[in-house]
This record gives C-alpha cells, structure tokens and sequence, in this order.
C-alpha cells in the first residue's frame, strides 16, 4: 500500500467550531472533515489559532460554540487515550527511562491504583513497549534517561510512547521544530514510514511550509479572513486555504505509468 | 587574569577553604592565651585543655541524679526530637503539597490557608502550643512541624503546579487518571524536590527545637546550652555548639549524597 491511498472514511469533523475568550475571538466558523489515514498538515502565521485548533482536537479545550465530532461521536473536552499527542518539547517523562516511558501508557488502563504492572502483565507490556522503541530506532537505548538522549532521541520516545497507545489520531504539536536540520531529516522519513506501517491519521501543526508540503496529504492554512485594525481581537481564524495533495497521488501514479510505458 | 574566570583545583580548593577556619582557630587560641595570661580563672574564652576535661566528664561519666551520659543524653532527646519534626513536615509537604500542586480545586481551597499559616512566626505559636500541648515533647514537636511544615508545602506545591503542562496532558493522552497522574508524574518528580526542601528546612527546624529546649525541657542539646548559661560554662557552651554544627553538616551531606543517587535523572548526570 502507498502512502498516496485513496482517504477513507470521516474520522473527525468540527462543525461550525468557534473558540472565544471573553470577547477575543481566536477561532471562528471553522467547519473541516478529516479523513481516516490522512495525514493534514495545519500552517498559518503566528496567534492565527494553530495551536488553539490542535487544543481542541486534543481536548484539551472545549470550543464556545460548535461541535466535533470523532468517528461520529461528540468528542469529550478532555484529553484521553484515544488522542496521542507530541509536542515540541516536555513530551517525555524525565524521571522514567526510555522503556519506561513506553510502558506507561500501556500500564495506566490496567492498574487503576497502582498504575504499575507486575509479573506476566508487565512482561508482555515490556514486549509491546519494546516492538514499538525498535520500530523507532531506539531499540538500544531501552535503559536510558531523557536526559541522556538527544533532542531527535527524545522526539522518537514521545512518538512511541503515543504510538503504543494505538491511538484513534495523532497529533504533533510543530515536533520536529526544535530539531538540526539533517535529524530533521530523519524524523520526517521515520514518521511518513510509522504513518504508512500503522496507518494512522496524522493532524500536524508546524511552522515550516516545506515540511507540512512534503509530509502531508493535505495542508490547510489557518488565518483570519477579515482585519479590523481598531480590534483586531474581533476576529478569529479559520481555514483559509485548504488543500489536498491529491496531485502527489496523480504524480505517483503517472510516474509508475511513464516507467512501465518505457 | 580576571578573578570571574580563575578555576579553583580540588586540591586548592581544600586549602582555601580550611585556611579561614584555622585563622578563626588560631585567633581563639591567641585571644584565649591572652586572657588567661592576665587571669588564669578565666571563664570566657576557656582553652582547649579545659574543654577537653569538662566535655569527658559529660561524654563518659554518668550523671549522679539522673545516672545518664549527660552528652549522649542530650544527643538522643534532641535528635528523636528533630527526627519525629522533621519526619512528620516532610510527610506533610508531600502529600499536602502533591494534592494542591497537582489538582486545581484543591488549590484553590487550602492555597490561602497555607500561605495563611506560613506567615506566622512559629515562635510567637510556641506559648499557645505550650498551653495547648503541655510542656512535654508534643509541643517541641509540633513547634518544629509548624516551623518548617508550611514552606516545605509551598515549595512542594509550587514545583508540581510548575511542570511542564505538556507533561500532564501527555500522561492523560496515555490513559492516566488524576491520580495516576499524582503518584506516577508528579510523586516521583516532587521527591528530588523534597530532599533538597528538607536540606534547606534544617537550619530553621535547628532554631525551632534549640528554642524550644531552651524555654521548658530537662534534657537536649539546647536545654544543656541555655542552662550553662547561668554559670558562664563557656567550656561545655562551645563543644556543643560545635557538635551541633557537625550533625547539621553531616545530616546536609548525607541528604545531598541520598538525593544524588536515588534520583540520578534530576541531576544531569553522564550526559
């Protein structure tokens, strides 16, 4: 399967989504369907609501008005496992080791009190947390601490610890912003090959438009549409360019035809 | 070259830093011959010798009335007295400063009776936990439990209600409830933090407890010190001082040492 598929089904909707503080309007009439196993990218400038529309996504905040809806289903304004989250930095646990940190999450939803496994549990937690660090190239570094590592180390676990949840969507809050150019690299070959493998569905915020270009199946722009320069704070942001690569698919498809035509 | 950048050696560093603590020793002992060069009854400043034999009589004879090591007597009732303090306020700190660092409500409710308390002198408390507690080891107890108890809270909650919110809705993401949230984010992140708390709360649980010992006791290292007083027994006042100083050390070295290893994570090490 390649990563140009044809999207399925709706896996996350908002519809007609605002987001306000008091009378500062950051968000307004923000209507957007998001298929499964898409990967979107979401650019925009500064304060245009980036980071307050992957807050709502994520749960984290509740839009004042509108709705989003997750496989048809009102999304609960609070964060939880369905959801996995990377951000640009403080993803990780710094207290727990990388194996540790992946087990996590597999150990909160079994051990209620205790948050910890013990004897087979916790084996075949560390056999599943231990799969997914060797699927992104940690798999030598299960003992070491976050402080250890480096910054492209780091973005790695975080990705796994999310992974490891199976989550419904994963969101990646500008995650490879913080990087060198060159393991920049890396991670953007190492997220188009988990998002080809797990088949998840990506939402990326960033600040780089050449990234969200070559990583995404679609970019949207976030931006006001209107100014009021004696109130600026009268309007929110919304989609103002949305775009799907679908000409990347084309391309693929022409090139496959052009070599076997040769 | 410039003072900001000179490096001192280990070995250097060792010499620089005994050599004011023998130059106050030798101004002692040149102050001390003096005085009793003109009156060798003196009782201020006593020479080394008399210290030695009023300290051995302390340390290694028993106490006619009371048949105990009056030294060691001292040591125990003070330590078990700094032990139970400083024990009962770190327990506290924790589980008073988690709940209100990590939950917002909780906060919101206890935040301004804890600042509330913190800052009321302990010391001005004492007469009322003396009428409240009696004058037994409650009270000495509870002065140092209120002495350092609230800024071990505050200091507590604050570094918890400082971590990263990104780590806490990260933990969510992973399935966490709030409580998961406490003991297995929070907890473990707090306790680097509470070892150095209790480091810094030394000093003044130290303050808290000589006072205590020195207005109503009948035995302790602070009760010895103020009782003789009456008799200018500079020759047991300073020794004691001086073993004071040494626990303290020692008490601030084994915590810095315990924290270091337990939590080799908080302390950057070998990267």
């Amino acid at each position: 399967m390649g990563p140009w598929r044809k999207p399925l089904s709706t896996l996350l909707s908002l519809r007609n989504v605002w987001v306000e503080y008091g009378d500062r309007i950051v968000i307004e009439k923000l209507s957007l369907d998001i298929a499964a196993q898409s990967f979107v990218s979401v650019v925009g400038p500064s304060g245009a609501g980036k980071s307050s529309f992957l807050r709502l996504i994520l749960g984290q905040e509740a839009p004042s008005q509108g709705r989003i809806l997750l496989d048809g289903e009102p999304l609960t304004p609070e964060c939880g496992p369905d959801r996995g989250v990377v951000f640009q930095r403080y993803s990780v646990f710094p207290h727990l080791s990388v194996l540790r940190n992946t087990m996590f999450g597999l150990e909160c939803p079994k051990a209620p009190f205790s948050a910890r496994l013990f004897g087979s549990a916790r084996k075949a937690a560390r056999e599943e947390a231990v799969a997914m660090l060797e699927a992104v190239g940690l798999g030598h570094s299960l003992d070491l601490y976050p402080a250890q590592m480096s910054g492209g180390m780091q973005q790695r676990l975080a990705i796994a610890q999310a992974l490891v949840m199976r989550p419904r969507i994963l969101l990646l809050d500008e995650p490879f912003g913080a990087l060198d150019p060159g393991i920049r690299a890396d991670m953007h070959a190492l997220i188009t090959k988990l998002w080809r493998d797990y088949q998840l569905t990506i939402v990326m915020v960033t600040h780089d438009i050449r990234e969200a270009f070559s990583l995404g199946t679609r970019v949207l722009t976030l931006d006001k549409r209107r100014h009021d320069p004696h109130a600026p704070h009268r309007f929110g942001a919304t989609v103002v360019y949305d775009l799907p690569l679908d000409k990347k698919e084309q391309l693929a498809l022409a090139e496959q035809r052009s070599i076997t035509v040769d | 070259m410039r003072w900001v950048n000179r490096h001192v050696r280990r070995g250097e560093g060792v010499l620089l830093g005994a050599l004011p603590i023998l130059l106050a020793v030798l101004a002692y002992l040149v102050a001390a011959a003096q005085r009793h060069a003109q009156n060798p009854a003196d009782k201020i400043l006593p020479l080394p010798g008399k210290m030695a034999d009023s300290m051995a009589a302390l340390l290694f004879d028993a106490d006619p009335l009371s048949g105990q090591l009056v030294f060691w007597a001292d040591t125990l009732a003070s330590l078990e007295r700094l032990g139970l303090g400083i024990g009962i306020a770190t327990l506290m700190a924790l589980v008073v400063g988690l709940a209100l660092g990590a939950l917002p409500p909780v906060r919101a409710t206890f935040g301004p009776l804890v600042t509330g308390i913190a800052v009321i002198p302990p010391i001005a408390l004492l007469p009322i936990l003396f009428i409240a507690l009696g004058l037994g080891e409650t009270a000495k107890v509870a002065l140092i439990v209120i002495g350092i108890a609230p800024v071990m809270i505050r200091d507590i909650t604050a570094h918890v209600s400082s971590l990263p919110r990104e780590q806490i809705i990260k933990a969510q993401t992973l399935g966490a409830s709030s409580w998961q949230v406490i003991i297995r984010v929070a907890l473990p992140q707090a306790m680097p933090r509470l070892f150095h708390a209790v480091r810094l709360a030394l000093g003044p649980a130290w303050v808290f407890l000589i006072s205590a010992e020195a207005i109503a006791s009948d035995v302790g290292l602070g009760y010895r010190i103020f009782l003789v007083r009456r008799y200018l027994s500079m020759d047991v006042i300073l020794p004691y001082v001086a073993w004071i100083a040494l626990l303290a050390i020692v008490m601030d070295l084994a915590l810095t040492f315990v924290n270091r290893r337990m939590f080799p994570w908080a302390h950057g090490e070998s990267h």
